[in-house]
């Protein structure tokens, strides 16, 4: 944007007083300050979380492999959910400084415009958030440890050696029946038919569903899913040792709660930012809406909202490679 | 102190207006770097569901392609979306080198101890 900046002042009333040394207002130099702080939060956040990636020693869950689900839908589809999200926030970061340009030539209604647009992509991607928190927290099916030593063999022949402790996981369908039953609160007849688990009964009624395979390696390398009998070998050295999505205390992607604690807390901190963003976009949107920027002449409140904006932006930018593709 | 960005006759604020002429210029511009912007994070993405994560170079290469690829995005939201680009040069160096020169320190010694520490955990397991 041409200004002042871009104009040369000279070198007498640079530091006389009186003037910014900077060619820019007070708020939107402290702007910057604020915004080059929590720049350092956040990256001391994302650093924090590669000093606990390169000391863990157990395997560390893969992004693609955690993240595939969508709203609705069967199957899987890596990545695509966190993918939408990030093209939400570019969308929004381009209304906004859209509505910043408009600024520029004092036109009020394409302000309003294209600030409304910013705010509603916000709602978007809070909400999206929201399901993915949810989906996390509920998980996939869930995870049992082995209480025992199996050695089982895959659809391929392949031979694998468990130990005591490792992981196996459920399919989503049956994790959730037996999170139920885990809880006790309900009662559930289990029976072995076939080389499946079948639950025959949940509560007061008949309610079949089958267990058809367990996954061994879900969320690291290696993933594969075991059928039939030697699925059974699996069941059968089941501990009762459950988990079920991700809390604070236990998590079924990873060995390290670590991997959800920072899951929850980057991920957390940065939606409380943009739930901020939101409120200030609001705030300033019914300035510009009472015509506080016509009697100021100029609408550089907006162009300060904008900045904090575009910051939640580019921080996603890196949550969205060093959390979900690295 | 006097509130300059409150103060009606506010020169910083009403230098940054523009013409309805340099305003296409400026939009078109924006568009360009919608385009950027979406086309990377479509690779990166791409990239992501195509490359399983392994211990060969090819995965490294891929590492670092993202990192890039990372660093080509924040630069444009940097210096066009938040037009730090058009801010005086002063302005941009204090923004720009406090915070790489305490992220590269806090990024070395983070991997060096996080790696030390890794050692450690596999020496006493």
């Amino acid at each position: 944007m041409s200004g002042e900046a871009s104009k040369a002042i000279s070198k007498e009333v640079l530091w006389g007083g009186g003037r910014s040394p900077f060619s820019v207002s007070y708020g939107k130099m402290m702007m910057w300050y604020f915004l080059v702080s929590d720049a350092l939060t956040f990256s001391g956040l994302l650093v924090a979380y590669g000093f606990s990636r390169a000391s863990a020693t157990d395997a560390w869950p893969i992004g693609e492999q955690v993240f595939r689900a969508l709203p609705g839908l069967e199957g899987q589809y890596p990545l695509i959910y966190v993918a939408l999200m990030t093209f939400i926030l570019i969308v929004s970061s381009v209304t906004m400084v859209l509505a910043v340009e408009a600024g520029h030539r004092n036109d009020r209604s394409a302000v309003l415009k294209w600030m409304g647009l910013t705010i509603i992509g916000g709602f978007f991607f809070l909400g999206s958030q929201a399901w993915e928190w949810s989906h996390f927290i509920h998980g996939s099916g869930g995870s049992f440890l082995l209480a025992e030593d199996v050695t089982v063999t895959g659809p391929e022949g392949e031979t694998f050696e468990l130990t005591a402790g490792d992981a196996v996981y459920m399919d989503h369908h049956f994790g959730h029946l037996m999170e139920m039953h885990l809880a006790g609160n309900t009662a559930v007849t289990l029976s072995e038919d076939g080389g499946h688990v079948v639950l025959t009964e949940l509560g007061d009624h008949p309610h079949e569903a089958h267990l058809h395979g367990l996954t061994l390696n879900k969320y690291v390398e290696g993933e594969t899913v075991i059928e039939g009998g030697a699925m059974m070998d699996l069941w059968n050295a089941r501990s009762a040792d459950f988990a079920f999505g991700a809390n604070l205390h236990d998590s079924e992607y990873a060995y390290q709660q670590s991997y959800s604690n920072f899951f929850f807390f980057i991920t957390g901190f940065h939606g409380f930012h943009v739930f901020s963003g939101v409120i200030i976009n609001i705030v300033v949107f019914l300035m510009v809406l009472n015509r506080v920027m016509e009697r100021r002449k100029h609408y550089e409140m907006v162009e300060k909202v904008g900045l904090y904006w575009h910051f939640v932006d580019l921080v996603w930018v890196f949550v969205f490679t060093f959390f979900y593709l690295i | 102190m006097e509130r300059d960005d409150l103060i009606v006759n506010d020169s910083y604020a009403l230098n940054a207006h523009h013409s309805e002429e340099e305003g296409v210029a400026i939009r078109k511009k924006i568009y360009m770097v919608t385009v950027i912007l979406s086309v990377i994070t479509a690779i990166e993405v791409g990239m992501g569901v195509m490359f399983k994560r392994s211990e060969t170079f090819t995965w490294t290469a891929i590492k670092w392609t993202f990192i890039i690829l990372t660093l080509f995005k924040a630069g444009y939201i940097v210096m066009t979306f938040m037009h730090l680009g058009d801010e005086r040069k002063n302005l941009r160096n204090v923004v720009i080198i406090p915070y790489f020169v305490f992220i590269a320190y806090l990024i070395f010694i983070a991997l060096t101890e996080g790696a030390a520490h890794f050692g450690l955990d596999l020496m006493f397991h």
